[in-house]
């Protein structure tokens, strides 16, 4: 078996929760071995995210380099071909570094490459068979990679769930040395950060999110209203922010905020990953969507075939009715 | 009077001479260069066929501008214009003569007794032109009808301009009146009078108040109003080339070559066939001069008057659109970029510099402004020639793009698969009762032509199937296209996508010849205008309202009484069944044949009626607004006293249920098409289970659906 | 500037509905609407925009077969000054790689300054702008939300996690792959399109870009997709059957009982 890398996402200090899904991604590949954890960064932080790694890793690769302070996927590539060796498999997050880094990494360690891994059903010889989706998760696809010379894969985050549990007690590695001067065509400026809102939807407990569903900017009252009646926010995924009918803070996705509220209503919303990849901490997800065949209904608690426009309103006078009860 | 050549006052004006023919002259020749700069850009403007059936051109001239037909929609303004314009007409020979009477004093065009009722007539319309012009002006200043204010966006007002002009023509018949008094005080001294006077009139008032004066001051008097008179005359002739006044000299050349067939689009080009078109590089009205001459001389002839605006409901939302800003910033570009001396025009784009893109999306095409407008100026045709060029340029907001897309790819804008556009004949039990064919595998007289929002969406497929089982029980032997049937391209085409409506109309033609059918008949307006007026060489067409009021004329369809006793019912007329084809009875007399229907008319009813806020691809599209236009109808109806608003569109349906939901009526408002009532009031002799299913509509008439 | 954009048509997920055909291999194609891969088409209007301020011209790019040209000329209808319909059968079956392997070719026989792709396909891949960039070492970036020219260099925006933008410099040429909501794409009307019906699209295949066979098409490639399915349902939702107002009372007592009432 060739050896398996994991490369770790972590930003200010923190480990990203992929880091975990990896490991136990790694394990469906090869039972056997753990895989090698790739830790890039500077400075103290980098060595606060090597001693918070979570359990699963056989050994911890660190590299540190002032130019790699931000991470920069092609600074980043390059500090890794010197390290990694030919014909290994490495494993990255499918999402927004990984999308910049994997791709480009396959190329340049003549290593085949799959994207955003949902399922592993295992190894033949010198194959991987993978699952993946197309068609925004309309239909599943049986994938053989054919992994002789190494293979990158990125993984889609939420689907590996890890068996272990606690810090990994994995001996640290320093490489730094190894990965010789730095220059890269792209260089790193500075972050803007969107401006808030009036409402933050990551401090809500309970959020009614709207999707394409919700078909015109009008309609998102109706969301509102039943918002307002059960003091929580009113969130969407990203279409609804594509057609500016609510301000990007309302975004709820990879490309947006993530959320952690104890019930979140999907109203209207066909359930895509980069959409759930904002929901975090296992809450309850009611779901309601004119089309019984929307992959939300894949992830939800509880799932209602019906027209939000009208279930929403009557939803709504419900809860009011029953608020006046309780009042009484 | 006008006799003068024995008169004492006949050597009066004689020391003027060479003056007063230096003003005629001089008047003339700056009006006809003004004119003619005017002109200029017409000369440059595209090419308008509006030279044909003189007979009836000139039907519309005597209805609309000699009879002024159009004005007392407006009670006060229109009586007063009425008045003003009678009295204008009146007096333009008398104008003449007096201006003549300077440089050729014997002139005159009426003698004797003629002469004299003549003069007595023009004496009573001089005084009652400035009594209007004095009504008028306070009416600017303290009444301050809404519909003349200039919102912020548009500019500065026009009312310091509207009270000059007015003031000027006050003036104008002051001059006059101090003129003919001047002169007749003059006669009296002399004893040359003798006959009767206008008495109370301006001049007679004059003439008492001079008559005792000196006759030395009646001859500076008559030489000063003379003059006065004939500076304020060309002043005035001058200066309306300057202004919304141009109408008085356009407005009869405006209504000559006004449309004649309603409903019906301007080519891309005229004088350019279907098949020529790709010659034409550039679609649509881009900067000025792809306008038409007659367009431009409807922003010439606009007089400001605010009654389209007034009327427009998507003024009335908030929306950005105002007709009368239309006419007006497009006059004033022409006045700005072909001034009276120097270059002219400057070929910019018209969207993004005097029209805001939001601007030309934001009309329904309903048609009121048209309608109401005196002047005939035409709007629909300009905003559907500017949408051909945000097209051209691929400037269409996203939302429009999408069913744009969808129309082209699948033939309706919903992006629905093509071989379920005739799925809805296939509903359990519908099927059973009223099998529908489909055409042209079998044959039928008659085509139901359904259209796309019918066939596709789930609660407008209740109106497509009650108006089958209405065709069935009449006996008419019809069929539909099914899956062949495309969109009928109609707001396509009012969307400015000449090219997507015309393969749109082709196919569609195609499939209706194939289909080998003697008549067409829809329960959708907009389709029924299509096939009407946007195709060509098809069999009749007619809409589902006027096949049932016949078919209750002859007694075919006989209606059970209504059970609702509660129920109050009004008509909302939907903009292309009533305003732009006339059709305004047949469905009202359909429902005053249903027994015990309680019906109580909206006051904006008939060509007055208020569009729900349009229909086809003006469902997709997102306008600033701030109020929704189908909300403001919803609200009419309530404030009519109706519970029920009947229509027969299906777009004014969707709408109007819409807007019950935001307006809050759910529960206290229902709607209900007219080929639904129908058929649900339809007295069977059938037996129950054969019969059509009543309970599909009640439920959905009760639910609030 | 000279600017390469490499789409591919693909069926329009907004008109069709994906459904397995018979043999359950594949999906079903027959009454799919294809169109232009949305992301693509994003890209070639930042192109075109670009194009607009500094001067260039815009390319187009395909790799398949005779019925992925109507894209090209969609995209030429739009603006695009040139569009190239990269065909050989030797192509056929390529992986990522392969695809990402012929464009390299294409993108060394012409001078581009800038490569664009769009972000990814229906297939969700996300792989071949990565790809190319490092076969002909250029700098990329992926996820770019914003361009602005520099003299040499753009300044790019990239979108990150939490709506936030990633500002870098990157110079030229370089490969960006471009996100939805970049821009509004204009509207390609259908007058457009038949006016750009009989403009010239070269056809180049394997020779005339120089391509050894062996190493694209279905014999070059690593990663090949077995078959569709659809997953048996696994943990799914309790779907609620109950009429609409039983479904209401029980989401209300749901919403209660997991706190979520105020």
């Amino acid at each position: 078996m060739p050896r398996i890398f994991a490369y770790i996402v972590h930003r200010n200090g923190v480990v990203d929760d992929s880091a975990a899904e990896l490991a136990a991604a790694a394990t469906k590949i090869d039972a056997a071995a753990a895989p090698t954890a790739l830790v890039v960064g500077s400075g103290a932080e980098l060595d606060a995210v090597c001693a918070a790694l979570p359990a699963g890793f056989a050994e911890v690769w660190k590299i540190s380099n002032e130019a790699l302070a931000y991470p920069n996927a092609e600074l980043i590539r390059k500090a890794l071909l010197k390290v990694v060796p030919a014909n290994s498999l490495v494993l990255v997050a499918h999402e927004h570094f990984g999308i910049d880094l994997a791709p480009g990494l396959s190329i340049k360690l003549n290593a085949a490459f799959v994207s955003d891994v949902v399922g592993i059903e295992g190894v033949e010889g010198n194959s991987l068979k993978l699952v993946r989706q197309e068609f925004g998760g309309q239909v599943s696809a049986h994938v053989k990679c054919d992994a002789s010379s190494g293979a990158v894969l990125t993984i889609r985050p939420g689907t590996f769930k890890s068996e272990e549990s606690g810090i990994s007690a994995a001996p640290v590695v320093d490489k730094s040395s190894e990965i010789g001067p730095l220059t890269a065509g792209r260089r790193y400026l500075q972050t803007i950060v969107p401006e808030s809102g009036d409402v933050d939807i990551t401090k809500h407990a309970v959020l009614v999110s709207v999707g394409r569903g919700i078909q015109e900017k009008d309609n998102i009252a109706i969301a509102e209203e039943l918002a307002e009646a059960l003091g929580a926010a009113v969130s969407c995924s990203r279409p609804v922010v594509d057609a500016k009918w609510l301000e990007k803070s309302r975004q709820v996705g990879s490309s947006g905020k993530t959320v952690k509220p104890k019930v979140y209503m999907a109203c209207g919303i066909s359930g895509s990953f980069q959409h759930l990849a904002g929901l975090k901490g296992n809450p309850f997800i009611i779901a309601i969507n004119k089309n019984p065949k929307a992959p939300i209904f894949q992830v939800a608690d509880i799932g209602i075939v019906d027209d939000i426009l009208e279930f929403l309103p009557e939803l709504t006078s419900k809860v009011r009715e029953m608020q006046t009860v309780s009042a009484k | 009077m006008l006799e003068t050549t024995q008169s004492i006052v006949s050597s009066w004006l004689a020391p003027g001479y060479t003056l007063f023919l230096f003003v005629q002259f001089a008047g003339v020749g700056a009006f006809a260069y003004i004119v003619a700069r005017r002109m200029l850009p017409l000369v440059r403007a595209q090419r308008d066929q509006r030279f044909d059936r003189p007979l009836e051109r000139l039907q519309k001239l005597g209805k609309y501008f000699f009879a002024q037909w159009k004005h007392p929609r407006y009670r006060t303004a229109g009586i007063l214009h009425i008045l003003i314009f009678g009295c204008f007409l009146l007096l333009a020979m008398r104008a003449f003569t007096v201006l003549l009477v300077g440089v050729i004093p014997a002139f005159a065009i009426l003698r004797g007794e003629a002469g004299h009722f003549y003069e007595i007539a023009t004496d009573y319309a001089a005084t009652l032109v400035f009594l209007c012009m004095m009504f008028a002006i306070v009416r600017r200043t303290v009444v301050k009808p809404a519909r003349y204010e200039v919102p912020a966006k548009f500019g500065k007002a026009h009312k310091a301009d509207a009270i000059f002009l007015l003031s000027l023509i006050a003036l104008l018949m002051f001059a006059d009146s101090l003129f003919e008094a001047a002169k007749g005080a003059g006669q009296l001294q002399a004893g040359e009078l003798t006959h009767f006077s206008a008495a109370f009139s301006l001049p007679w008032l004059l003439k008492v108040s001079l008559a005792s004066a000196p006759v030395a001051i009646l001859q500076r008097l008559y030489f000063g109003a003379y003059l006065l008179h004939a500076v304020a005359f060309y002043f005035l002739l001058c200066y309306r080339p300057f202004g919304i006044q141009f109408h008085v000299e356009t407005s009869l050349f405006n209504i000559y070559f006004s449309k004649l067939d309603k409903g019906t689009l301007k080519p891309v080009r005229w004088g350019v066939s279907d098949e020529q078109l790709d010659q034409v590089k550039s679609f649509g009205v881009k900067t000025f001069e792809d306008f038409t001459w007659k367009h431009m001389l409807d922003f010439y002839t606009c007089a400001d008057c605010g009654r389209c605006s007034d009327n427009c409901p998507a003024n009335a939302a908030g929306r950005p659109l105002s007709p009368r800003f239309i006419s007006i910033k497009a006059r004033d570009y022409a006045f700005q970029h072909y001034p009276m001396f120097g270059r002219a025009g400057n070929g910019k784009p018209l969207v993004g510099n005097i029209f805001s893109e939001d601007e030309i999306w934001s009309c329904t095409t309903c048609g009121a402004c048209e309608e109401e407008c005196p002047l005939l100026v035409e709007y629909i045709d300009k905003v559907v020639d500017l949408r051909r060029g945000l097209i051209d340029d691929g400037k269409v907001p996203q939302s429009l793009q999408k069913p744009l897309k969808a129309l082209e790819s699948r033939g309706n804008p919903y992006g629905k698969m093509e071989k379920k556009r005739g799925d809805w004949i296939n509903a359990e039990g519908f099927k059973q009762a009223c099998p529908v064919k489909t055409l042209p595998k079998n044959s039928a007289d008659t085509l139901y032509f359904v259209d796309s929002v019918t066939s596709y969406d789930d609660r407008m497929q209740s109106i497509g199937r009650a108006t089958a089982r209405i065709l069935n029980h009449v006996g008419e032997n019809f069929g539909v296209l099914g899956a062949a049937e495309k969109d009928s391209g109609h707001e396509v085409r009012r969307f400015g996508e000449e090219t997507l409506f015309m393969a749109l109309r082709d196919q569609n033609t195609e499939a209706i010849k194939a289909a080998g059918v003697q008549k067409i008949v829809t329960a959708d307006p907009h389709a029924f205008n299509a096939l009407k007026h946007d195709y060509k060489d098809l069999p009749p067409v007619e809409h589902i309202s006027q096949l049932i009021a016949r078919e209750v004329k002859a007694g075919k369809i006989e209606f059970n009484p209504v059970e609702n006793k509660d129920a109050v019912y009004t008509y909302h007329d939907p903009c292309y069944l009533g305003r732009h084809n006339g059709v305004y009875e047949d469905p009202r007399n359909v429902l005053d044949a249903i027994p015990g229907l309680k019906r109580v008319e909206m006051t904006r009813s008939r060509d007055r009626s208020f569009c729900c806020g349009g229909g086809g691809l003006m469902l997709f599209y997102e306008p600033k607004e701030e109020e929704r236009i189908g909300v403001k109808r919803v609200r009419m109806a309530a404030e009519a006293g109706a519970n029920v608003i009947v229509t027969a569109c299906p777009f004014c349906m969707v709408n109007i249920e819409d807007a019950i939901k935001v307006a809050g009526l759910e529960g206290k408002m229902t709607a209900i098409d007219l080929a639904e009532l129908t058929e649900k009031q339809i007295a069977r002799a059938v037996p129950a289970a054969e019969a059509a299913a009543p309970a599909e509509i009640h439920e959905a008439v009760l639910s609030g659906r | 500037m000279e600017i390469l954009v490499c789409a591919r048509r693909v069926p329009d997920t907004s008109e069709n509905e994906i459904q397995l055909n018979r043999a359950g291999n594949d999906i079903e194609r027959d009454e799919l609407v294809y169109s232009i891969n949305e992301p693509d088409n994003y890209a070639v209007e930042e192109a075109l925009q670009i194009v607009s301020r500094v001067g260039g011209n815009v390319t187009v790019a395909t790799v398949g077969s005779g019925d992925d040209e109507e894209i090209l000329r969609r995209e030429m209808a739009m603006g695009a000054n040139h569009g190239i319909l990269i065909t050989d059968d030797a192509f056929a079956g390529s992986d990522g790689r392969g695809i990402a392997a012929i464009l390299k070719a294409l993108v060394q026989k012409g001078k581009y300054d800038l490569v664009l792709t769009g972000v990814q396909a229906e297939d969700g891949g996300a792989q071949v702008g990565g790809m190319l960039a490092a076969m002909l070492d250029y700098p990329f970036s992926s996820l770019v939300n914003s361009i602005e020219v520099l003299d040499r260099k753009l300044k790019i925006s990239r979108e990150i996690a939490g709506g936030e933008k990633e500002i870098s410099e990157i110079d030229l040429p370089c490969v960006l792959s471009v996100q939805t909501g970049i821009n509004e794409p204009r509207y390609v009307g259908m007058k457009g399109i038949r006016a750009v019906a009989s403009l010239p699209v070269p056809n180049l295949g394997a020779a005339d870009l120089g391509v050894d066979p062996a190493t694209v098409g279905a014999s070059g490639a690593r990663v090949t997709r077995v078959d569709y399915f659809v997953p048996a349902a696994g943990k799914t939702a309790e779907m609620l059957t109950g009429s609409r107002e039983e479904n209401i009372e029980k989401v209300f007592e749901l919403v209660a009982a997991k706190g979520g009432l105020k």
